[in-house]
């Protein structure tokens, strides 16, 4: 079985994912002034990465999106979330925005809102690792392994 | 000492991450369990060092009780807290070291240390949550961590039980949901204390009552009450040995029996209607389990049951207790000794239940049946695992001096000063009961002649054992040491139930 | 409209809930699941609706009391962003149960799927 679809679903994924990709990084890191935020950024970045592993089969996606990388990002963007809650002691207590104590940056502006945008990073990376690696997982389930029976009953 | 107490929260959910970030870096990989077992040694440490400290209440990220400012998510540490998170992370010590020995037959067995991390840092966080939604959300953590841990064999039995036990959580949170909605659209709050203060000046109404409803409908399937208990008797054999301990000792305790506690007696009050729901629905599991219990030959199937017929106890001493707090004089003592004594058996139950189910764990292991004909024997060939599962069937029928007879003597003397002699008659039944059902457990697998599998097993690896032998070390000691318990464990705990509506604004408001 | 809304809500939650109970094919299990999980975020996102509010985001030159007079409720939007993540969550541990459920037994029937019984 030829892995993938035809070379014009291959071509435009190719173009299109990093697109998609950088609107989701944006969706993310505007959270605190515009809809969105990073749950939402980080399923738009996993759709690109979905993309790719549909468009291209996945075999080929498996060499540039490992699964045990999905892990490692995945475990790296909660333990930047804590590192933020846990920094917050330095201001007073746990999860105390301590960027927005000196008066950083006026509302409605980017920069304002102290440690929102570094959580909004971080809650990105993780969403997006933990979806890809979920998709990732689910995908390898072949037709080979099932037994020879009916696929699914009427009701 | 007040800033530390979100930790206990953080710092399993943090290693989590952590070992699955290990388990990919090949010279850390076998150091995933040493790090696990550490988390929660100190997760335990800072319960314990909490126990004498009075904190004051914490809000999370300096949104502090500013009235013109409620908008933090607060952090509740009163006494009902610190009693849930000792049982909590000494029972999730005691399996962690279990499983170091059980695990060893699985692959990825650091999927199971972080799996487990998640489990005890989100029940951790059910206990310590101040307002509604962090509850559902913990809730929610700790749930699906426990339908992937209980199908963690991907066996065709586990995988089928865990299925099941997914979709009925599900609709019990989606419940709980539901409950939490309708309060926050009629209070406009989410903080605890100040959803009862609203609740209390409003009065009850259709929409209070629907919220309650649904409230308790949720967390009763939690809880494993009859008529919501279908999935217990199917998820908790299946799981592996340690997590049926952790399932049965302090999953259906913290998320269920905690929460309805928590929200009855802090939030909405007791009143006669709750009361009611709760007598009903305690009197129910202690009937209904035992005697589906007492037709089992499986032996963590039975266990199961008796898991159910044991939490229906807590909940009948929590029911009559709101029952004699909503009359009209109400008698404090008489409540409060109900309350103790429901309490009491929590502790205990974590115990005991646990104790049993890590032993049966170990009995699977080594003489590799579940069923109690094929047993027997067992003291000769396994001497402390037999020692260990015998001390736990004694307690848990209420034999003394072990710690069952205690709390369930307290909780039928409570029932008789609260004038409900029929419920005392039953309760004592299903005493009995248990204590028969236990004395058949212990001639089948204890005693008689050894079955030829057991003629061919060995005792279990010394890892095992210490934990069964930590368990039984608390088992007699509950029992002996109840008045040290009273006054710094349990004592704190009933006072907080006991002041009803009363005790969440009671912390040091500035 | 008022009361309306919310019968149509619990409607689609009793959907939900029939199709839990009543269907024997998993898949269509799970479907269910889904549906009375979305149905209790679109009773908890009605509960913070204002008829004709505006989104809770501060514009230009506007200032807070005004936005707090005119926004709709913030918080359950928040409060279902948390609960649709839950429920993603559960769906994907769902579907994966549900594949290897067919590995192991080679049927969606959950009338076949009962080999624990008592």
């Amino acid at each position: 079985m030829t892995s993938g679809m035809t070379p014009i679903v291959k071509n435009t994924a190719r173009l299109v994912s990093g697109f998609i990709a950088i609107f989701g990084i944006y969706v993310a890191l505007t959270g605190h002034i515009s809809p969105g935020g990073g749950f939402a950024g980080g399923v738009i970045l996993a759709a690109a990465a979905v993309l790719i592993v549909l468009a291209f089969g996945r075999q080929t996606a498996e060499k540039m999106i490992t699964e045990s990388g999905c892990h490692l990002y995945d475990a790296a963007g909660a333990a930047g979330f804590l590192l933020v809650a846990v920094f917050g002691y330095l201001a007073g207590g746990f999860f105390v925005n301590f960027l927005a104590r000196h008066g950083v940056g006026t509302a409605g502006r980017f920069w304002s809102g102290g440690t929102i945008i570094l959580s909004n990073l971080f809650i990105l990376v993780k969403v997006a690792a933990g979806l890809a690696g979920a998709f990732l997982a689910l995908a390898a389930f072949r037709r080979a392994h099932m037994p020879d029976g009916h696929p699914g009953e009427e009701s | 000492m007040a800033s530390i107490v979100p930790l206990m929260v953080g710092l399993p959910l943090g290693v989590a991450f952590a070992v699955v970030a290990m388990a990919h870096a090949k010279p850390l990989k076998r150091l995933t369990g040493l790090v696990a077992v550490l988390a929660v040694l100190l997760n335990f440490a800072i319960a314990l060092a909490l126990l004498g400290a009075d904190v004051p209440r914490i809000f999370l990220g300096g949104w502090g009780p500013d009235p013109a400012r409620t908008l933090g998510i607060e952090v509740l540490c009163d006494g009902l807290t610190k009693m849930m998170a000792v049982t909590i992370n000494a029972v999730a010590l005691v399996s962690l070291l279990f499983a170091g020995a059980y695990m060893r037959r699985f692959t990825k067995v650091w999927l199971f240390q972080a799996l487990f991390l998640l489990m005890t840092g989100a029940m951790n966080g059910v206990v310590l949550a101040g307002d509604l939604f962090n509850l559902f959300v913990f809730l929610e953590i700790a749930a699906i961590a426990s339908y992937a841990l209980v199908a963690f064999g991907c066996e065709s039995e586990e995988l089928e039980a865990a299925f099941r036990y997914l979709v009925l959580g599900t609709i019990g949170s989606a419940f709980i949901l539901l409950g939490v909605t309708v309060l926050y659209s009629v209070t406009g709050q989410l903080n605890m204390a100040a959803v009862a203060g609203k609740l209390a000046a409003i009065g009850p109404g259709p929409a209070v009552l629907l919220a309650a409803a649904a409230l308790i409908g949720g967390l009763a399937l939690k809880a494993a009450m009859v008529p919501f208990h279908a999935w217990l008797p199917d998820a908790h054999p299946s799981a592996p040995a340690p997590i049926s301990a952790m399932l049965s000792g302090v999953l259906i305790k913290a998320s269920g029996v905690y929460a309805i506690a928590r929200l009855i007696f802090n939030v909405f009050g007791p009143t006669p209607q709750y009361a009611a729901i709760l007598i009903v629905l305690g009197a129910a599991s202690m009937v209904i389990g035992m005697l589906m219990a007492m037709g089992q030959w499986d032996l963590k199937r039975l266990l199961a049951y008796s898991s159910i017929s044991q939490a229906g106890y807590i909940i009948l001493a929590f029911g009559v207790a709101a029952e004699v707090l909503s009359r009209a004089t109400p008698d404090r003592a008489v409540a409060g000794l109900c309350l103790f004594g429901g309490l009491f058996h929590l502790l205990n139950h974590a115990a005991f239940k646990s104790l049993l189910f890590l032993a049966s764990g170990s009995i699977e292991q080594q003489v590799g049946t579940r069923q109690l004909k094929e047993m027997g024997g067992l003291t000769r060939r396994m001497k402390v695992t037999a020692f260990c599962c015998r001390i736990g069937a004694l307690s848990i029928a209420g034999v003394p001096p072990f710690n069952g007879f205690f709390s369930k003597l307290i909780i039928l003397l409570g029932l008789a000063m609260a004038q409900q002699y029929v419920l005392c008659a039953i309760a004592a039944a299903v005493a009995v009961g248990t204590l028969l059902m236990y004395v058949r457990v212990q001639r089948y697998v204890l005693e008689g002649p050894p079955g030829d599998r057991v003629a061919r097993a060995g005792e279990a690896p010394a890892l095992m054992c210490l934990a069964l032998v930590v368990l039984t070390i608390v088992c007699i000691a509950a029992g002996l040491a109840i008045v040290p318990l009273r006054e710094h464990l349990l004592g704190p705990a009933r006072d907080v139930l006991l002041n009803a509506t009363n005790a969440l604004s009671m912390g040091a408001m500035p | 409209m008022g009361i309306a809304i919310y019968v149509l809500a619990f409607s689609v939650l009793l959907v939900g809930l029939y199709a839990v109970v009543a269907k024997k094919n998993v898949i269509k299990v799970i479907v269910g699941v889904l549906i009375l999980d979305y149905a209790v975020n679109l009773v908890l996102v009605l509960v913070g609706y204002r008829t004709g509010g505006q989104a809770p985001i501060l514009e230009n030159g506007q200032s807070g009391a005004e936005l707090a007079a005119r926004a709709v409720d913030p918080l359950p939007q928040a409060m279902v962003l948390t609960s649709i993540v839950i429920g993603l969550g559960l769906t994907a541990m769902m579907v994966a149960m549900a594949i290897r459920l067919y590995e192991k037994y080679g049927t969606f029937d959950m009338n076949r799927i009962r080999s624990l019984r008592g």
